[in-house]
């Protein structure tokens, strides 16, 4: 009596996470911090995120299609909207609709299946796209905006939104700094971070999210709760982030202790630009950061060291997304350097010596 | 005690309730017993008997075939049908040779060897000798002979036995059952087996998801002081050797040592039963207790079966399939493999046959490796997987020589933690596979070049040799001029060592 055929070797027991229910628990770790903002800054952000999410998938089924690779399936997998859902949390949240789509393109179709598609990519694909619009387009990239929320007086209708996003009438009343932008422009003009300062919005705000952003970033408590719970899930662990932001909130300390005037605070780095979203979603991306825990911890303290650096002395005011993407370039070496000891064998792969006996 | 960690692992569904509670029962003698000779890791045994020869229980039916080898016996009295041969229960579904017996329905047992009236005090060979004529091995799954085991009390000063009553595997519930049902058997069998190795301690580790069977051992091992029950963290893969080991003593194996080397050696628990009834009673290993579970038997159970009983056999006795299974394993759902048929007999090894429904077996297709870096958080052996893979799918096989694919004992602990269900351990068992045979083609191809070069040598010895008789023979003034000679034989010289 024969029974079924036998394909593969076992294990004939599987565990229950996938790939489609990992992407969907960050989504929805990711909710709580988009609703805010999204009723913060009202319709045009609404539609600014529809359309890049919207490009994303188009053009991830695009790329399936023209790679022949089953389109469908791998939609379903999620990891384009997750792509679009972070890309469109970094951009300015009132930016035309074109910003979105061009920088869908960068992200999906260059960063990402140009280096061969899920898995493949060396660069994180949304940041891709961030920065590459920062700097192709450095104006409307850093156009931002006070909080408007939804429906309160002075905030734009649905009609004024599409005017906005897709008619370009962006109204210049709107606009504001964002709290690094402004410290940084300051600055240049020789007014110390102590004066400077009291402009900015204080930390209580910055904390809960009401102060100028990108479009998903200013909620530092509510991308937390959703850190916390990717934990809880053990999507992610605690490596990457607290490293990246434990290292950049030391040096930002050490030296404002030293230069108050010249450096801000360490608790206004991890309050301000996109230090928590980067710290929790943006950092931690499995393809892009290192695999093993060791190789995690450096890529993080590489990250918040070189965020700190170019937000004081790099021409832009933000480098959370260009920290990430320096530090995505030296994940192979990292998990190359970082690789586990094995069982029974010294770092270097020789049997271990024999201890004495129990 | 204390206890030590391991090293990653996972915790799958058990499933062992399908069969914890349901009492050893035996299997009605089927029709006819297929008796494989290789039933063990090492040398095959070698027949004994021939097509019509009348056979007892428990007579020697096939004698050890070498140092690392184990006899057969048969399981009940019968004639014999016919030496032929049939599928062997491994996926290659690939014949192999067996003894069939078709059963008298006496179940007469042979005169058998007189018990050891005090194994405490005899000598540890004489011990060493029933338990390799018993036909022993080990009974959690690898089938190696327990007397090359018992045996390294001589060479190496040990310090403790440790009976692996882990059971970390899925499903199976025969050692649970067997230390609920038989603790002093196992108790008195592990002390003659401490004897033989000359331990002073003995260890019984259990699994903590079997509390009665900790507290009946722990029980019926209170009345001697040299045994010790432990109660360890449920987690796969505890019951391997090396890692159980490390729970115990602290003790990481060096690679290329055995346990042995740390003082401790491991034996199933199952198999000191077995000692037990060799040394006790003078019984060879004739039967064992397997699991029949998984969602695709009508009535999981655990049965004691004469060796080669058909798992068909089994099956029915369980009440046959009530779903189609997806795969018919040997052993459990982690390490265990697929059976290509079930006219494959059960053997000594033979823990648990599973007949598992898709839904249980949870495959799904391969996806893109997302890099989530899990089955490197798992591996119980600090091993890359995912980097393993990579170059296994390129057959770089070097590489993944080097990252430690040998060092894998293929726990399938990476496979069942993929998110994107990548086929990992199938990777590595291609890649052990293949690196084996280059090995062995290496070695191959290292002997032929040395006989071709001693041969080499040779020749131009003679060759020189017959020359130099030659111009001893000729007057020196006629000979070639000395200078040539004397290049000639430089050339040669050169040639030799070179």
């Amino acid at each position: 009596m024969s029974v079924a055929s036998i394909k593969k070797s076992g294990p004939f027991a599987h565990g229950y996470s996938t790939v489609q229910k990992t992407m969907f628990l960050v989504l929805l770790a990711l909710a709580p911090a988009t609703a805010f903002n999204l009723y913060l800054f009202g319709w045009p952000a609404i539609l600014l995120f529809t359309v890049t999410i919207g490009a994303c998938v188009a053009i991830e089924a695009g790329c399936l299609a023209l790679a022949g690779k089953p389109v469908k399936a791998t939609l379903a997998d999620c990891s384009a909207i997750l792509t679009g859902w972070l890309l469109a949390m970094s951009l300015p949240p009132w930016a035309p609709w074109w910003v979105g789509i061009l920088a869908a393109i960068f992200a999906i179709a260059l960063a990402k299946h140009a280096f061969g598609g899920l898995g493949q990519n060396v660069f994180n694909p949304a940041m891709v796209g961030r920065t590459v619009m920062l700097i192709s387009f450095p104006v409307s990239m850093t156009i931002w905006v006070a909080p408007h929320p939804l429906f309160s007086a002075g905030a734009p209708g649905l009609l004024e939104a599409f005017a906005i996003t897709f008619g370009g009438n962006m109204p210049d009343t709107m606009s504001a700094a964002s709290a690094l932008g402004y410290i940084k422009t300051e600055l240049s003009r020789g007014i110390p971070v102590t004066q400077s300062m009291g402009q900015v919005p204080d930390l209580m705000d910055m904390a809960l999210g009401f102060r100028a952003g990108s479009l998903g970033e200013t909620s530092a408590l509510l991308i937390l709760a959703g850190g916390l719970f990717l934990m809880a899930k053990r999507i992610i662990s605690w490596h990457i982030p607290v490293s990246m932001m434990g290292s950049l909130f030391l040096i930002a300390a050490l030296f404002h202790a030293i230069d108050p005037a010249r450096f801000t605070s360490g608790i206004f780095h991890l309050l301000s630009g996109a230090t928590f979203l980067g710290a929790f979603f943006i950092a931690t991306d499995y393809v892009t950061s290192p695999v093993s825990k060791p190789g995690q911890i450096i890529f993080g303290i590489g990250v918040g060291l070189l965020t700190w650096s170019i937000r004081n002395f790099a021409g832009y005011p933000e480098g959370v997304a260009f920290a990430v993407l320096l530090m995505n370039s030296l994940t192979p070496i990292i998990d190359q350097y970082t690789r586990p000891r094995a069982f029974g064998r010294s770092r270097k792969g020789e049997p271990l010596p024999l201890e004495k006996k129990p | 005690m204390k206890l030590f960690p391991i090293r990653g692992g996972i915790h799958p569904d058990y499933r062992k309730e399908l069969a914890s509670e349901k009492a050893i029962v035996a299997l009605p003698m089927p029709a006819a017993l297929y008796i494989p000779l290789q039933q063990h890791v090492g040398a095959p045994a070698e027949v004994l008997v021939r097509e019509g020869d009348l056979v007892k229980k428990g007579q020697m039916i096939a004698r050890s075939g070498g140092a690392v080898s184990s006899p057969q016996h048969a399981a009940t009295s019968g004639q014999i049908k016919s030496v032929t041969d049939i599928p062997a229960p491994h996926p290659s579904g690939l014949a192999q040779t067996t003894i069939i017996i078709e059963p008298d329905g006496k179940d007469e047992w042979i005169e058998l060897p007189e018990p050891i009236a005090d194994p405490f005090t005899v000598d540890p060979h004489a011990i060493h000798e029933r338990v390799a004529q018993s036909g022993i091995v080990g009974m959690g799954g690898a089938a190696f002979p327990s007397a090359v085991k018992l045996n390294l009390g001589t060479q190496k000063k040990l310090e403790i036995l440790l009976l692996n009553g882990a059971e970390c595997e899925p499903y199976l519930t025969c050692d649970d059952r067997v230390m609920r049902e038989y603790p002093e058997e196992i108790i008195d069998g592990a002390r003659i087996m401490a004897h033989a190795l000359g331990t002073a301690r003995v260890v019984i580790a259990i699994e903590q998801n079997k509390p009665q069977a900790i507290e009946i051992m722990t029980r019926a091992a209170s009345a001697f002081a040299e045994v010790e029950v432990i109660g360890v963290s449920v987690q796969y893969p505890m019951g391997s050797e090396r890692h159980l080991v490390q729970a115990i003593t602290g003790l990481e194996t060096p690679a290329r040592k055995l346990t042995a080397d740390l003082g401790v050696v491991v034996h199933n628990v199952s198999t000191a039963r077995a000692v037990h009834h060799a040394v006790r009673f003078g019984r060879p290993l004739v039967a064992r207790v397997v699991t029949v579970s998984g969602g695709a038997i009508r009535e999981p159970r655990n049965v004691w079966t004469p060796i080669g009983a058909r798992i068909a056999d089994l099956v029915e006795f369980c009440g046959g399939f009530s779903a189609r299974p997806e795969s018919v394993v040997n052993g459990g759902p982690m390490m265990g493999q697929p059976l290509a048929t079930l006219d494959a007999p059960v053997v000594k090894g033979t823990s648990g046959i599973l007949a598992l429904t898709a839904e249980e077996i949870n495959d799904r297709p391969t996806s893109a490796c997302i890099r989530c870096g899990s089955c490197i958080t798992i591996c119980p052996c600090g091993l890359s997987p995912v980097e393993m893979a990579a170059f296994i799918r390129k057959d770089n096989l070097d590489v993944a020589a080097k990252l430690g694919v040998m060092d894998c004992f293929s726990c399938g602990s990476c496979s069942w933690v993929c998110p994107s269900h990548i086929p990992l351990v199938h990777y590595f068992n291609y890649a052990k596979g293949a690196l084996n045979d280059l090995e062995l083609e290496r070695r191959k191809n290292e002997r032929v070049k040395t006989l071709a070069e001693a041969r080499t040598i040779r020749i131009e010895k003679a060759t020189e040799a017959k020359r130099a008789a030659l111009a001893a023979r000729k007057p020196a003034s006629d000979a070639a001029p000395p200078a040539a000679g004397a290049e000639a034989k430089a050339a040669i010289e050169e040639k030799a060592t070179s």
